[in-house]
């Protein structure tokens, strides 16, 4: 079998994986330093963010505000720790970004512009009009072309970790273009996969979103966690699930139900004003307001269409100056995809899975339990999203724990041996595995997209909005069915070459991985909190559950659950308020004392 | 006019494995008013023949995967409607993007535009180091406006199928690199247009484009690498002509405002 070596093994080169390959460059330069991905980075998924990236540089602003957001935000269930550290170096990497050239918007006397977003206390979203995560990505990516350590392996798809002596040591990937499988050893590995939206029948995600980096860590047996924490984005485009950036309500849009009624003002998010008012109405959380569409659909407030029910965004008001210069793409998406012009019509919208709060569980280092392995971005779970992310967090996030997940595992390379031979035996299991199971297995009776589909059916009725514990159970009974059909899958495609759909039947054995991990694990949080809702237990319970949720593959396959308690700094738990008591109401200031050191 | 309930699809297929030369197989789909040629073949793929290759991703115009010939003009697949095509017994003819070499199928190899992309330098270089504590290097929304078109580029490589240079000489940097020099040689933050001079002042860089403007035809994103070339090209005069009235160092690609 062919082998390669490096010293810092990245999965993914969105933004996470770019950010975290620079910083192992510029840490070490005389490291060697692997970007494996499976598609050419600049089509990486960071492309699609849109509305922007948080970071205090206002001088109105300060990092307890954004902390105190974050962690409202989160429902409490954000490590504080991680929290800090995330909204202090925030600002830092944005301005690095800046000097990388990403082409921020900007105030007329060219200092960096800030948008309102929702949860958010103060403006303090950069922007980059509302292709963020575009200009973000390309920024990255053509700036890591400067860094000779730096060795792409780009359409490589990536099938195992391996792990020898209690560490992971390299990976087993498919080199799309010629079919071949090899080994590419390393002496860290940092996954930058993002998160698994296509797990679900309608989504904001990309394709590629198959939560492969959860699936690769949990088999390797580093545990996910909190991964029952789903967020439904409440703006997204019928049928296609093309988001609608939450930008569009920051900059003034209203939601309407079918009566032109600003419904949000009934679920204890404020009162309507004409002009948009932070952490209110239109500017609250995700989670309230995709759990106040399902309320409205319920009262029968909606409107039906054959591809579900729909409310409206309405940005007429706003004028066609205002979304030519700061929201140009949903303009271009609603004419090109919705084919409706938000300048003068109204945009149907309804809730969509967009994010995922939970992942590969990690340190505010990228570091997993697992010696080795390191995690960042959406595939991880550092904690800083808690039970709902607040929009404009996760950009910044890619960024900041993406450096330090660099900067750890380079030093953490440094100190390591060469990797061993007994890792190539794995390699070659591994090969033969990919061989006899699907690429020239024959005789199978199942297609993978029936497979695809039961899962995704499923897992929307019993792991959606709004969850029940029957449901759940009965939704855990067709994940292990489908499980055992996917054993029998068939694949029609034999060619070594750029073969897409070995590709696609792996990715749906990671997402079935995944879908199982949601499951138990909401089936196990018999409470409701953030993006959470157990209709069976609709009240939050500090008492038992003001903790992560920590899921471990067993050896059978079959997932354990357990709790280990959030990191509480200086923010005890308290309610979450929206409207206008969070305008009037300081935000409670650190009522625990920080501890020294 | 009545829309079809089904169209038929002339889908370019060759596997190296298989076959010495590509071909046509046909599949006929059902046709729905929301759904773009992408969904079109993703159909054939689910239902119909799994080994049907291509790359998509985003389904959003803005990944720049999912580019193909279709009826002999390049487009983005997840922004081209069945529809547009599907009156009076049409066919849709699906074929990979010209001019590059085929993988399989409908994937084309893009690692040689990759090469392309990288010998441009497209990263802002400055010969100064200002420590991130002095906070942001200033630019105004003027200043700004006048490199964003050309930031807008998504790689989709739509542009080289559309350019009979690059169909003649395959060393032709080509429209979207040109695009993106231009992209940090007008950003007020940047000063290495100089460094950017030799492959872009080359037969194989601007001096290559005979001004077709295809490129900008069929550009998704609008970013006009036909203007970007041209007025590269023009400075690139003046600074020929003013290097005999101002020897030392003038450097007119240097444009900024």
């Amino acid at each position: 079998m062919d082998v390669s070596s490096h010293d810092v093994l990245l999965v993914g080169g969105g933004g996470a994986g770019l950010r975290a390959a620079i910083a192992a460059a510029e840490v070490n330069p005389q490291l060697s330093i692997a970007v494996v991905s499976k598609v050419y980075p600049m089509r990486s998924h960071t492309v699609s963010a849109e509305g922007g990236a948080a970071g205090v540089i206002k001088e109105d602003d300060s990092l307890d505000e954004h902390a105190y957001d974050s962690i409202s935000g989160g429902d409490w269930l954000c490590d504080q720790d991680a929290v800090e550290t995330f909204v202090k170096e925030a600002p830092q990497e944005l301005l690095q970004l800046e000097r990388w050239g990403c082409p921020w918007s900007r105030e007329p006397n060219g200092h960096i512009a800030v948008r309102a977003f929702g949860g958010m206390k103060k403006r303090r979203t950069w922007f980059a009009a509302d292709k963020t995560g575009f200009h973000m990505l390309h920024t990255l990516f053509q700036t890591s072309l400067r860094f000779d350590p730096i060795t792409r392996y780009d359409e490589w798809f990536v099938t195992k970790l391996l792990v020898d002596e209690g560490r992971v040591q390299g990976v087993v990937a498919i080199e799309l273009m010629s079919g071949r499988i090899q080994a590419i050893t390393a002496k860290s590995v940092i996954l930058c996969t993002g998160g698994c939206g296509r797990i679900f029948p309608f989504t904001t995600n990309a394709n590629i979103k198959n939560g492969d980096g959860m699936a690769l860590a949990y088999r390797a047996g580093a545990p996910l966690k909190d991964m029952e924490f789903v967020q439904y984005h409440p703006t997204g485009l019928p049928f296609t699930g093309i988001l609608i950036t939450e930008a569009a309500r920051s900059e003034g849009g209203y939601m309407l139900n079918k009566d032109g009624y600003r419904y949000l003002q009934d679920y204890n998010l404020g009162k309507p004003q004409p002009k948009p008012v932070l952490r209110s109405m239109e500017l609250g959380p995700r989670d309230r307001l995709s759990q106040a569409f399902v309320s409205e659909d319920q009262k029968g407030r909606t409107i039906q269409t054959p591809y579900g029910s729909i409310v409206h965004l309405d940005l007429r008001h706003l004028g066609e100056k205002v979304i030519n210069t700061k929201l140009p793409f949903v303009r271009e998406l609603c004419m090109k995809y919705q084919n409706i012009d938000p300048v003068k019509e109204l945009i149907p919208v309804r809730p969509v899975v967009h994010y995922m709060m939970g992942g590969v569980s990690t340190d505010i280092d990228g570091a997993t339990p697992l010696a080795g392995l390191y995690a960042a971005g959406e595939v991880a779970c550092v904690s800083i999203n808690g039970a709902n992310r607040l929009g404009s967090n996760s950009l910044p996030e890619c960024l900041v724990f993406g450096a330090r997940a660099g900067k750890a595992a380079a030093l953490f390379a440094a100190q390591q041996k060469v990797p061993n031979g007994s890792v190539l035996a794995q390699a070659t299991d591994e090969r033969k595995r990919l061989e006899s199971q699907f690429l020239f297995k024959t005789g199978g009776r199942e297609r993978i997209s029936t497979i695809r589909e039961g899962m995704q059916t499923t897992v929307e009725k019993c792991a959606g909005i709004y969850r029940d514990g029957a449901s759940l159970a009965e939704g855990a009974d067709t994940l292990r069915q489908l499980q055992e059909r996917f054993a029998d899958i068939n694949l029609d495609d034999h060619n070594r070459t750029f073969n897409t759909e070995l590709e696609a039947a792996l990715e749906l054995g990671f997402m079935l991985d995944v879908a199982e991990s949601i499951v138990q694990c909401a089936l196990h949080r018999t409470e409701s909190r953030g993006a959470h809702q157990r209709t069976d237990f609709p009240a939050r319970d500090d008492k038992r559950f003001l903790a992560h949720s920590i899921v471990h593959r067993n050896p059978d396959g079959s997932s354990r659950v357990e709790l280990l308690p959030v990191k509480i700094t200086r923010w005890a738990p308290g309610e979450r308020v929206y409207g206008e008591l969070s305008q009037t109401n300081e935000p409670p200031q650190a009522v625990l004392t920080r501890k020294a050191g | 006019m009545i829309m079809a309930d089904k169209i038929i699809l002339e889908v370019a297929r060759y596997s190296p494995e298989q076959d010495t030369k590509p071909c046509f197989a046909t599949y006929e789909v059902p046709v729905h008013k929301e759904w773009v040629v992408l969904d079109a073949l993703n159909y054939i793929k689910d239902k119909v023949d799994g080994s049907l290759t291509y790359r998509w991703s985003c389904r959003m115009g803005i990944c720049g995967s999912c580019g193909m010939m279709v009826n002999g003009e390049p487009k983005l697949t997840c922004a081209t409607f069945l529809s547009s095509y599907a009156h009076n017994g049409n066919k849709i003819r699906v074929e990979p993007l010209r001019y590059f070499p085929v993988v399989r199928d409908l994937v084309t190899e893009l690692s040689d535009f990759l090469v392309k992309l990288k010998k441009v330098k497209p990263w802002l270089i400055r010969k100064d180091t200002v420590p991130l504590s002095q906070g942001e290097f200033l630019q105004t929304p003027e200043q700004l406006d006048y490199y964003k078109q050309f930031s807008m580029c998504i790689n989709c490589t739509l542009c080289y199928s559309a350019c009979p240079v690059v169909g003649l000489d395959p060393k032709f940097v080509g429209p979207a690199a040109i695009a993106l020099a231009q992209r940090y040689n007008l950003d007020s933050r940047d000063q290495g247009a100089v460094e950017r001079i030799a492959v872009l002042a080359h037969p194989e860089g601007i001096w290559g484009c005979t001004f077709v403007g295809e490129c900008t035809k069929v550009c998704p994103k609008h970013v006009d690498p036909a203007g970007a070339i041209q007025q590269y090209k023009l400075n690139a005069v003046l600074d020929w002509l003013t290097s005999f009235l101002m020897p030392r160092g003038h450097n007119s690609q240097d444009v900024k405002p």
